[in-house]
C-alpha cells in the first residue's frame, strides 16, 4: 500500500515539477514567438485579449479543444488517433533525464546522452504516422520529407554530442555541466564551436522548424504531415513541436553552454555575489535565449530547397562533425582541455 | 511476488504477444509497429538485466533508425496483401522445417538443463549502485576486444562502400544541379541591368 502511495505521489510531483510548467511554458511560446517575429517585422502581433494579449494561449487552447476532430473518411482511424500521442510521449519522456539544476534531475541516469538520442529519435514515428494514416498526398509527402530529414541530422546530431563526451568523458548530464566548472570560457561551445554550430543547425532540422520545416512547407505542400488534423488532435501535434524546440534549448545549454553554472564562476573581483553563484536561475536565462534563437531564425531565413537541406546534412554537417571529434580528441590529448574538469 | 518478477512477465507477454502479432497482422504497417513494440520490450528486459547500455542502444539503433526506413519502404511501396499469401503454400515446408530446428535447438537447451540442474546457472548478483555498465562495456571494448570490434568496424565500411557502389550509375542525357555552382552564383551572372530610353505611351 505504501509502495502505491508512493508512486501516485510521485507521478503526482513529475506533472507538478515538470509537465505542467512545460505546457505552461508551451503556452507562453506560442505567444512569445507571435510577439516576437511580430516585433521584428513591425506588427504588433495578438494583443486584444488580457494586458498586452497575455491570455491568447488560454483563448487558443480553448478554442482547439472545443472544436471537433475530424476523421477522414478514408483514414486509418486507429493510426490516425495514435499518432499525435506517439510524437508527444517521446517530446515529455526526454525530460526525466534532463537536469535544470545541481541534482535537480528525476533520473540521474549514467546513459543520459544515449537515452536522450534514443527517444528523441522515436518523435519521428509521430510524423509518419500521421502521413501514412490520412490517406492524402499532402500528409504523405510531409511525412517522407520529415522522415528523411530527422533521421539525416540525427547522425550529424550524435556525432556534435560525441565532441562533447570525448571531452567530458561521462554519458551523465550532471557531470557533463560540471565538467564545464570555471566560467564561461571553459564552457563547450568554445572548443567545440563548430559543433556547437551544427547542434543549433540540426536542432532546427530536427524539430522541424523554419529554415528547415520542409514537413510543413506551407506554400508547397499546404501544412504537411497534420493537413488532416483538427482540434484537439492538432493542439497535441503543436504542443509537440513546441515542446521539442524547449528541449532542444535546453540540451544546447546544457551539452555547450554549461547548464545552471554561472558564467562569471571564476571572476574574482565580483566576490561572494550571486553574480559568481551556480543557480537554477542561471539555466532559466540560457534555456529563454536559445529558445529565442529559434524564433529570430525563424523571423532571419528563407526556407531552404529540399534537396540542399539533405546536402547540408550529409555532405556537410557529418563531415564536419568527424573531422571535429578528432580534434577534440587532440584537444584532451594535448591537455589543451582536461577530460571531465 | 517481488516487483521485479511482474515486470518481467509484463515486459515478456508483451513481447511474445507483439512478436506473433508481427507475422499474423495482415496490414505491414501495423506489422512494422509490432515489430517496434517487441523491440521496445526487449529493451526493457535488458534494462531490467542491468545492460541499460544496451538496452537504450537497442531502441536508438533499431527503433530509431532502422524501423523507421522499414516503415517508410513500406509505405512507398503499397504492397499488395494477396501476393504476399501467395507465396505461403509454396514456402510451407521450408518454414515448417526451420521451425522444427528450432524447435529441437530448444529442447536440447531444456534436456540440457534438467541433466545439469537449474543450480549450476546462479542468479546474477546485482551490482551496487556506482557500477557503469556503460564505462565497462567501453573498457572491454577497447581492450580485450580492440581487434574484434575493429574488424567489425571495417566489415561494416566494407558494406556501404560496396551498396553505395551497386546502387550508384551515370546514366547519360540525365540533368542534375550542381549546387556549388548554385551557391557560389552572383547577381552579375543572373542579372543584367540595361539601360533603356523610356517609351511614352499616349493616353488616349
Amino acid at each position: 500500500m505504501d509502495a502505491i502511495l508512493e508512486f501516485a505521489w510521485l507521478l503526482i510531483r513529475i506533472v507538478l515539477y515538470t509537465l505542467l510548467p512545460l505546457i505552461l511554458l508551451v503556452a507562453y511560446y506560442t505567444y512569445a514567438e507571435r510577439r516576437v517575429i511580430g516585433a521584428m517585422q513591425a506588427r504588433i502581433g495578438p494583443n486584444r485579449i488580457g494586458p498586452w494579449g497575455l491570455f491568447q494561449p488560454f483563448a487558443d487552447v480553448i478554442k482547439l479543444l472545443l472544436k471537433e476532430i475530424i476523421l477522414p473518411k478514408e483514414a486509418n482511424r486507429y493510426l490516425f488517433l495514435i499518432a499525435p500521442i506517439l510524437s508527444i510521449a517521446p517530446a515529455f519522456a526526454v525530460w526525466a533525464v534532463v537536469p535544470v539544476g545541481e541534482g535537480m534531475v528525476w533520473a540521474d541516469l549514467n546513459a543520459g546522452v544515449i537515452y536522450i538520442l534514443a527517444l528523441s529519435s522515436m518523435g519521428v514515428y509521430g510524423i509518419i504516422l500521421a502521413g501514412w494514416a490520412s490517406n492524402s498526398k499532402y500528409a504523405l509527402l510531409g511525412a517522407m520529407r520529415s522522415a528523411a530529414q530527422v533521421v539525416s541530422y540525427e547522425i550529424a546530431m550524435g556525432f556534435s554530442l560525441l565532441g562533447v563526451l570525448v571531452l567530458a568523458g561521462s554519458l551523465n548530464l550532471q557531470e557533463i555541466v560540471n565538467a564545464q566548472a570555471g566560467g564561461m570560457l571553459d564552457w563547450y561551445w568554445l572548443p567545440l564551436l563548430p559543433m556547437f554550430a551544427i547542434y543549433i543547425i540540426a536542432g532546427l532540422a530536427e524539430t522541424n522548424r523554419a529554415p528547415f520545416d520542409m514537413a510543413e512547407g506551407e506554400s508547397e505542400i499546404v501544412a504537411g504531415f497534420h493537413v488532416e488534423y483538427a482540434g484537439a488532435a492538432f493542439a497535441v501535434f503543436f504542443l509537440a513541436e513546441y515542446a521539442n524546440m524547449i528541449l532542444i534549448s535546453a540540451l544546447t545549454a546544457i551539452f555547450f553552454f554549461g547548464g545552471w553554472l554561472s558564467p562569471f564562476e571564476g571572476w574574482a573581483f565580483l566576490g561572494d555575489s550571486w553574480l559568481r553563484q551556480s543557480s537554477v536561475f542561471w539555466f532559466m536565462g540560457k534555456l529563454a535565449f536559445f529558445m529565442f534563437n529559434f524564433l529570430w531564425i525563424r523571423a532571419t531565413f528563407p526556407r531552404y530547397r529540399y534537396d540542399q537541406v539533405m546536402r547540408l546534412g550529409w555532405k556537410v554537417f557529418i563531415p564536419i562533425t568527424m573531422v571535429w571529434v578528432l580534434v577534440a580528441a587532440m584537444f584532451v590529448f594535448n591537455g589543451i582541455v582536461v577530460r571531465g574538469a | 511476488m517481488p516487483i521485479q518478477e511482474i515486470f518481467f512477465y509484463l515486459f515478456s507477454v508483451i513481447m511474445v504477444t507483439a512478436a506473433t502479432l508481427v507475422i499474423s497482422v495482415r496490414n505491414p504497417v501495423y506489422s512494422i509497429l509490432f515489430l517496434i513494440l517487441t523491440f521496445f520490450s526487449a529493451a526493457a528486459l535488458w534494462i531490467m538485466l542491468e545492460a541499460e547500455f544496451l538496452g537504450i542502444v537497442l531502441v536508438l539503433v533499431y527503433v530509431g533508425a532502422v524501423m523507421v526506413l522499414f516503415l517508410f519502404v513500406i509505405m512507398m511501396l503499397n504492397i499488395n496483401q494477396s501476393r504476399v499469401n501467395e507465396g505461403f503454400v509454396k514456402n510451407l515446408p521450408l518454414g515448417i522445417g526451420v521451425a522444427l530446428v528450432m524447435l529441437a535447438e530448444v529442447l536440447m537447451v531444456l534436456w540440457y538443463k534438467s541433466q545439469t540442474g537449474t543450480d549450476t546457472y546462479p542468479l546474477p548478483v546485482p551490482h551496487e549502485q556506482g557500477y557503469s555498465n556503460t564505462a565497462e562495456i567501453g573498457e572491454r571494448l577497447f581492450t580485450a576486444y580492440l581487434w574484434p570490434f575493429e574488424i567489425a568496424g571495417i566489415v561494416l565500411l566494407v558494406a556501404i562502400v560496396a551498396a553505395i557502389a551497386l546502387s550508384l550509375r551515370h546514366r547519360e542525357g540525365v540533368k542534375t544541379q550542381s549546387i556549388p555552382l548554385q551557391v557560389s552564383t552572383e547577381k552579375r551572372d543572373r542579372l543584367e541591368v540595361i539601360d533603356m530610353p523610356v517609351e511614352h505611351v499616349e493616353n488616349n
